[in-house]
């Protein structure tokens, strides 16, 4: 029985690395998860016959928190709405961490003879697994604004590194207390573990979640490979190490298109730049939405800049049938996403997938950029930061050094926008008040309707 | 298990996340960040274990909690990933367009 336990392991583990391999082209992506998931379903049903588990009541005990918190989770996610993805990666991340967490915590509490590396990666395992736990619910409940308060005060990161230290130490007297440490201290290890998590991401504002959210994905990785290791089960501790690297280079990733490296992200505030900011210079000028359509209508090339504020307004949809309009009349339309449109990079991507937008007219920064200046007009909607040239041009912005969108190259720009304020991070965009920009004002949605009709009637 | 044994476990398996990811198009770091998410609800048949074999009262309560956990992780995981990747289609797959 130990060997079909051990065999279908073996299984789990080939297919979570050939799924997420398979991952890596939108056009077999789907079939990757689908792998995945056989696998995880083989070793699961494999592990009822493992050796360690005694006794018909515990197999019942198992199935019914396994059917209540697979059945929670499932209903929920198949209701979330597309553009609540962020906040649902990060509380199913959350839950990961602290099983991770509960398991260190039932081994730490048997006390049994382990090894000293056994019980070192059991100590490691708990504190991080329960970190990320409380952190992605602290990152849940912003994103989804049940916590809208950034909480900052002085001697924050003092308050922080203290509660760190004393955690460690608490680890430590555990991890090498031999099988008798006192339970109190291990109570109070997990319970200071679990406040270290939250209050490392609380300070964090909204814009710089995603990188927060991958941070934690990594960590409960490495707390359920370290946990595998306690348990001995390869599948553990190899799937637990994938996701432990592949999410910290994802994380890097992301914090590179952000252009804040991590420890910005995690020990600083967002917008500290020192001297003032450029002046702008020129004005706002305005455009009819019929102008905007006989100008979209006449182009040779469109480029379109979706941005955070067309999926709040929900105008997606209307967006692609502008598109297929532009496209009958032999117009090129391209999308150019930025890595951090949306809430997480490729979450613009999965808004527009929705839509019924092909993967194969979006393109990355790297991929259009060039392509600006033959562009005859370049429509920006709802997207603001990532178009910003004076990340390009000011040093004193605190933008400056951001990879962005050169929609400004292009021959003509129409920016549609709700209202004429600064947007989400407050920065002065000069885009907005360049010789060859118009500004269209409204609710995404609206106009989008709007240009649509009137493309219709040239 | 033996130390050194388990020390190339985990060096090989970094390396091979790391090779795996680096691959990825931008287009899908959501769904990927999501899937690998689901890949670490794997954590569940570590769950399972713990609750087999708990012997107190307490330990029999927080197994059952790892295990409700665990099983959200991969259940909500699965669901999310395979919604968000269902809906990747190109120009050429018509059938899907709405």
């Amino acid at each position: 029985m130990d060997y079909l336990v051990q065999a279908s392991y073996f299984a789990a583990a080939v297919l979570f690395i050939y799924g997420l391999k398979k991952m890596s082209s939108p056009s077999h992506a789907r079939k990757g998860i689908v792998w995945a998931g056989v696998g995880m379903v083989i070793a699961t049903l494999a592990t009822y016959f493992h050796p360690s588990i005694h006794g018909f009541e515990k197999m019942i005990l198992i199935t019914i928190a396994m059917g209540l918190g697979g059945y929670l989770a499932w209903s929920s996610g198949k209701k979330v709405a597309m553009t609540d993805m962020p906040q649902m990666v990060a509380l199913y991340n959350g839950l990961g961490g602290g099983a991770a967490a509960l398991i260190a915590a039932v081994e730490l509490i048997r006390q049994e003879n382990m090894s000293q590396i056994v019980q070192i990666l059991a100590v490691i395992g708990a504190l991080i697994g329960t970190m990320a736990f409380s952190g992605s619910l602290v990152a849940y409940a912003k994103l989804q604004g049940i916590m809208r308060k950034t909480l900052r005060f002085p001697g924050q990161q003092l308050v922080n590194g203290i509660t760190f230290l004393v955690t460690v130490i608490l680890g430590l007297m555990i991890a090498f207390g031999g099988s008798d440490y006192s339970m109190f201290v291990l109570f109070v290890f997990f319970l200071l573990s679990l406040l270290f998590g939250a209050m490392m991401a609380v300070p964090i504002g909204g814009a710089d979640m995603p990188v927060v959210i991958s941070l934690f994905n990594a960590l409960t990785g490495l707390a359920v490979g370290f946990e595998g290791y306690v348990l001995a089960n390869p599948a553990m501790m190899i799937a637990g190490i994938v996701v432990g690297s592949a999410g910290t280079l994802l994380t890097q990733l992301m914090a590179k298109a952000m252009n804040r490296p991590i420890s910005n992200v995690l020990f600083s505030n967002f917008g500290e730049a020192s001297g003032e900011a450029q002046e702008v210079t020129g004005s706002m000028k305005e455009i009819e939405a019929s102008d905007a359509a006989v100008m979209m209508a006449f182009a040779e090339k469109v480029i379109i800049v979706p941005g955070y504020g067309m999926a709040v307004a929900q105008a997606q949809h209307k967006i692609w049938e502008l598109v297929k309009q532009l496209q009958e009349r032999g117009v090129t339309v391209k999308f150019a996403i930025h890595p951090v449109a949306g809430r997480m990079p490729g979450h613009m991507n999965v808004l527009l997938a929705e839509a019924g937008v092909p993967y194969d007219i979006i393109y990355d920064l790297d991929e259009i950029n060039e392509e600006f200046p033959t562009t005859d007009v370049t429509l920006v909607i709802g997207a603001n930061d990532v178009v910003n040239p004076a990340a390009r041009t000011d040093p004193n912005s605190p933008i400056h050094g951001m990879p962005i969108l050169n929609a400004d190259k292009s021959k003509n720009v129409i920016v549609i926008k709700r209202g004429k304020g600064k947007g989400f991070s407050g920065i002065e965009n000069h885009l907005f008040f360049a010789d060859n920009t118009r500004m269209l004002y409204g609710d995404a949605q609206q106009v989008a309707n709007d240009l649509v009709s009137d493309i219709k009637e040239i | 298990m033996e130390g050194f044994v388990a020390l190339y476990i985990f060096m090989l398996a970094a390396f091979t996340g790391y090779e795996v990811i680096s691959k990825v198009p931008v287009i899908l770091h959501t769904p990927l960040m999501s899937g690998s998410n689901f890949v670490h609800g794997i954590v569940l048949v570590g769950a399972m274990v713990a609750l087999g074999h708990a012997d107190t009262k307490l330990e029999m309560i927080i197994g059952f909690f790892a295990v409700l956990l665990a099983a959200g992780n991969a259940a909500g995981g699965y669901v999310v990933t395979e919604r968000m990747l269902e809906m990747f289609k190109s120009s050429g797959d018509k059938k899907g367009d709405k």
